[in-house]
């Protein structure tokens, strides 16, 4: 390759075999690097033209060869401006934001070329895009709307994996957020601009972003990254039950589920929300401020008794469960040894946790049926409760006898001692 | 009768029995306004073989080593026929023996029965109160709880905080760098063999001394009965005493199966060596006072550390306690005055640090 | 404050009435000696007898028995404070894991039907070797190793503390 520094190389007869090493060394070092003009000038320019070699350093892109000219064209060889910045060669310049989805996808939508770098990366993602609602808005030249830059970030570009990527999926509902939480931005779309504000009060913000759960869902999770857009009223619950599986199976069958179809509600949505989902609570199933089923259902009808037994039934297993726990403390506290019956306490919890999942079968039947084997568990529990304090008790009743005993003998020295002095 | 009788011929001829045992019957106990003090020794004496007891019948079914003595301790607690009574009283009577020899030592500070010719009983002692707390601090560890794993790093550090000595020493407490089941081993050894064996021969000295030399009068008293003979009044050690100090060892049984009863010992948590340390891990009620003072101290007090002050000036306390008969004079009022007032200045502040540790955060 | 070891009669009084006294406080005494004394020794008695359930120490527990399993089924069994799942697989060999799922601490299952371990609770799925394979949980179950000595099935924690 014809560099500069090659035509430095001399002639080895004549010099010492040392000043040919440190030379040899040095040219197959240079043979390695490319030359960069660009840097040379951008590395110092402000912004928005500047791009300094470190903020590139850290670029995926970079760190696999890439070079500015492998998106911008150009020539980085020639110190020359015009020479290194010349449209008639290849130089495209600074990308018009319509242009980027198409310069992205030239490569990464070529499966022979990514091949090269990662053969398990996908290839879709610029397909994908065409179905979405950002790009379908592009392509109606709305240029407000997200292209591949805005979400991954450019020049300082992240693996999704790495922790500090805008795309990792504990940073994803902050990236959404940036012009769907933006009330200005979004100023002539007709969507809300609150989703962000309470997603990040939601169960799966907590689970994901405090507790680092990464199967919990972000935005991209419902929506899909590339190819963002909403499921869809009828579609809602097929995507709640990837994860939510035996909730949408007994939804599924139950009545609500052609209810809610015929009138075109959104599923799971309707009673749980979509951004905002909360811890849900047995009081959901009750009249106070949390009901959820007195919105629609008209008190006195018989889905309001329904209701309401349902509610007795989890009330009658929960407070099964406590009242067990509760004895256990009692007889735990005054020394006795109950673990074999606080660990089939997790038994019953787990029925608990059951019945509430069936709930959505809207079955009392059903919903039953984990009831009982909970209450059947918890009642052997308090059982064994109740045989610890019963053995405490015993203990009580031993001592007393000794305290007897012991108390005998202590008369009976006293005495004895008082006669042989008197 | 005639049974007893024979058997003490029978004894006699091969033990020499009623030479052996006439001194007993001519020891005397003085007896005054505080006569009472004196049982404090035997009921920790007696505390002591109740602990030799439970503690020989704990080692039937306990298992050293990090693996199972947490789940043996358990065993005993739960399936053991009176396991949990056996451990219970094991562990309250170290409690309770701890809390007697101490006031059994101040006690004798305030008697002053530590003035010649009965220093070395002070000495033998004092070297008996410093096992039992070692007792204490071994024992404390063989159930291999949370809390006892936590207290003995945070204890065995602070003795590695001693100048010099304070790493080896800190190293050969724990059996490497570390609290680990090696700790454990070698905790159980201390505890089962090494103090034993000590204990068991300093108590023979203390108790073969407080024979020899018979039982030590308040000063003016002393000066009382030597002035006027008539006056002195004296109990036979056996059976009069004897009888009495039963009668106070059948409390002691007494309150000791009461507090096992009501008030079981916790068996806690499995330690878990990776674990971080629970927040305000304190050592137990006996070692609190020094605790306490060690935190109450500022990071530097002039060029030196402020913990290793703490503990070398503790080190130095326990010296003089241990020779404090010898600084005694035999000018008796300026002396004794002294030392009383150094007494009363050591109990007010153990028992003070020690509340005060219980209550701090 | 007499020392003396005989008692002193009664001079005015009838002999029976001191000796009658001196009988009591003996039977008091020796009762209550005895009655201590029982008390004291009966419990100890009893510690000394080991008991029927032994103790093998924390790390090993015995599952099951030989024979008590069908082949492709599991069985819940407790594990010092926590629940184990023994399973028999289908070609007869036995292992152990960990009952307690990595995701919620839900008590995992046996599947016959899909040879897998699973959780009710949000369709967690493992391998039998406890390779966390689909849904939530984030972690692999813990293994433990298994041996049949006799006709006991014992579980063994793998680590060494």
């Amino acid at each position: 390759m014809a560099t500069s520094q090659n035509k430095k190389r001399s002639r080895a007869a004549g010099r010492p075999h040392w000043l040919l090493g440190f030379l040899l060394l040095a040219v197959s070092l240079s043979f390695g690097q490319t030359k960069n003009s660009c840097l040379d000038c951008h590395s110092v320019l402000p912004e928005p033209l500047g791009v300094t070699a470190e903020k590139f350093s850290q670029d995926i892109h970079a760190q696999k060869g890439l070079t500015c000219a492998s998106c911008h064209g150009g020539d980085p060889a020639s110190d020359d401006a015009e020479k290194a910045m010349n449209r008639k060669t290849g130089w495209r310049g600074h990308i018009e934001r319509k242009q980027i989805p198409q310069l992205c996808g030239s490569c990464h939508s070529d499966p022979a070329y990514i091949r090269q770098f990662n053969p398990s990366l996908r290839t879709d993602q610029l397909a994908q895009y065409h179905t979405s609602v950002h790009g379908k808005r592009l392509a109606m030249d709305d240029t407000k709307v997200a292209v591949c830059t805005d979400c991954h970030s450019v020049h300082d570009l992240r693996a999704p994996s790495d922790p500090r990527s805008s795309v990792n999926p504990v940073n994803v509902a902050k990236t959404c957020s940036r012009c769907h939480a933006d009330a200005n931005y979004m100023k002539g779309y007709s969507i809300p601009t609150d989703q962000f504000a309470k997603y990040t009060a939601s169960v799966h913000h907590e689970a994901l972003a405090v507790r680092s759960d990464l199967s919990a869902p972000t935005c991209t999770t419902c929506h899909g990254n590339h190819g963002a857009a909403p499921p869809g009223v009828d579609k809602v619950q097929n995507v709640c039950s990837t994860c939510h599986v035996f909730q949408a199976q007994m939804y599924e069958k139950s009545s609500h589920k052609d209810a809610f179809q015929a009138a075109s509600f959104p599923g799971c949505v309707v009673c749980h929300s979509n951004h905002g989902i909360t811890h849900p609570t047995d009081a959901m199933l009750g009249t106070g401020p949390q009901a959820t089923c007195m919105q629609c259902h008209t008190p006195g009808d018989a889905c309001d008794q329904a209701r309401a037994a349902l509610l007795t039934d989890l009330n009658q297993l929960d407070q099964a469960i406590k009242h067990a726990d509760q004895a256990l403390s009692f007889a735990e506290s005054s020394g006795m040894e109950v673990s074999e019956a606080r660990l089939a306490q997790n038994q019953a919890r787990d029925s608990l946790t059951k019945a509430r999942v069936t709930i959505h079968s809207f079955r009392k039947d059903l919903v039953d049926q984990d009831i009982q084997a909970g209450v059947a568990t918890a009642a052997r529990n308090l059982q064994a409760g109740q045989k610890a304090m019963a053995e405490r008790n015993y203990r009580r009743l031993g001592l007393g006898i000794s305290l007897l005993a012991i108390s005998i003998v202590l008369a009976g020295l006293w005495l004895y001692i008082r006669q042989i002095e008197s | 009768m005639n049974a007893s009788r024979s058997l003490r011929a029978w004894l006699d001829q091969r033990f020499d029995w009623d030479n052996l045992v006439a001194p007993l019957r001519k020891k005397t106990v003085p007896l005054h306004r505080l006569s009472y003090w004196y049982f404090l020794g035997g009921i920790t004496f007696f505390l002591f073989l109740i602990q030799v007891l439970t503690g020989i019948l704990l080692l039937l079914y306990y298992r050293p080593g990090a693996n199972e003595a947490f789940e043996s301790v358990q065993y005993i607690m739960t399936q053991v026929q009176f396991g949990w009574l056996i451990r219970s009283i094991h562990s309250w009577s170290a409690n309770l023996m701890i809390f007697t020899a101490f006031a059994h030592m101040f006690s004798v500070l305030f008697l002053k029965a530590y003035r010649k010719p009965h220093e070395l009983t002070w000495v033998s002692g004092v070297i008996l109160l410093f096992l039992v707390m070692g007792f204490g601090f071994s024992g404390y560890l063989l159930p291999w709880n949370t809390l006892a794993f936590f207290a003995t790093k945070v204890g065995t550090e602070i003795t590695g905080q001693v100048p010099l000595i304070g790493k080896p020493l800190m190293i050969f407490l724990r059996g490497g760098e570390e609290v680990t089941g090696a700790t454990l081993s070698r905790f159980f050894g201390f505890h089962v063999a090494l103090l034993p064996g000590l204990a068991t021969l300093l108590l023979l000295i203390h108790l073969l001394l407080v024979q020899r030399l018979g039982i030590s009068v308040p000063p003016r008293l002393e000066m009382e009965w030597a002035a006027n003979p008539a006056v002195k009044r004296e109990m036979k050690f056996f059976p009069n005493f004897l009888l009495r100090e039963l009668m106070a060892w059948y409390v002691a049984l007494g309150v000791l199966g009461a507090l096992a009863a009501i008030f079981p010992w916790n068996l806690g948590v499995k330690a878990d060596p990776f674990a971080p340390a629970p927040a305000g891990i304190k050592p137990e009620w006996y070692f609190l006072f020094m605790f306490q003072t060690l935190k109450l101290l500022p990071p530097k007090v002039g060029f030196i550390d402020g913990e290793i002050l703490g503990v070398l000036a503790f080190g130095l306390v326990g010296l003089l306690w241990l020779l404090l008969p010898f600084f005694e004079r035999d000018q008796p009022s300026r002396s004794r005055h002294w030392i009383t007032g150094v007494a009363v200045f050591a109990l007010a502040y153990i028992a003070g640090m020690t509340v005060y540790g219980h209550f701090a955060k | 404050m007499a020392t003396g070891d005989q008692p002193v009669m009664n001079p005015g009084g009838p002999l029976s009435g001191t000796v009658a006294r001196r009988r009591f406080v003996e039977a008091l005494l020796g009762g209550g000696f005895l009655a201590t004394a029982v008390a004291f020794v009966y419990p100890v008695l009893r510690y000394l007898v080991p008991p029927k359930t032994s103790d093998l120490g924390g790390d090993s527990v015995v599952a099951a028995r030989v024979g008590e399993l069908k082949p492709n089924s599991g069985k819940i069994f407790r594990f010092g404070s926590r629940p184990g799942l023994l399973i028999r697989t289908a070609d007869g060999n036995y292992r152990a894991l960990s009952a307690t799922c990595t995701h919620l601490s839900c008590t995992v299952q046996y599947r016959d039907d899909l040879r897998e371990v699973w959780c009710a609770c949000h369709n967690g799925k493992y391998n039998l070797d406890g390779r966390n394979l689909s849904g939530p949980p984030p972690r692999p179950l813990e293994a433990f190793d298994v041996q049949v000595r006799g006709d006991e099935i014992f579980v063994r924690r793998r680590r060494e503390a």
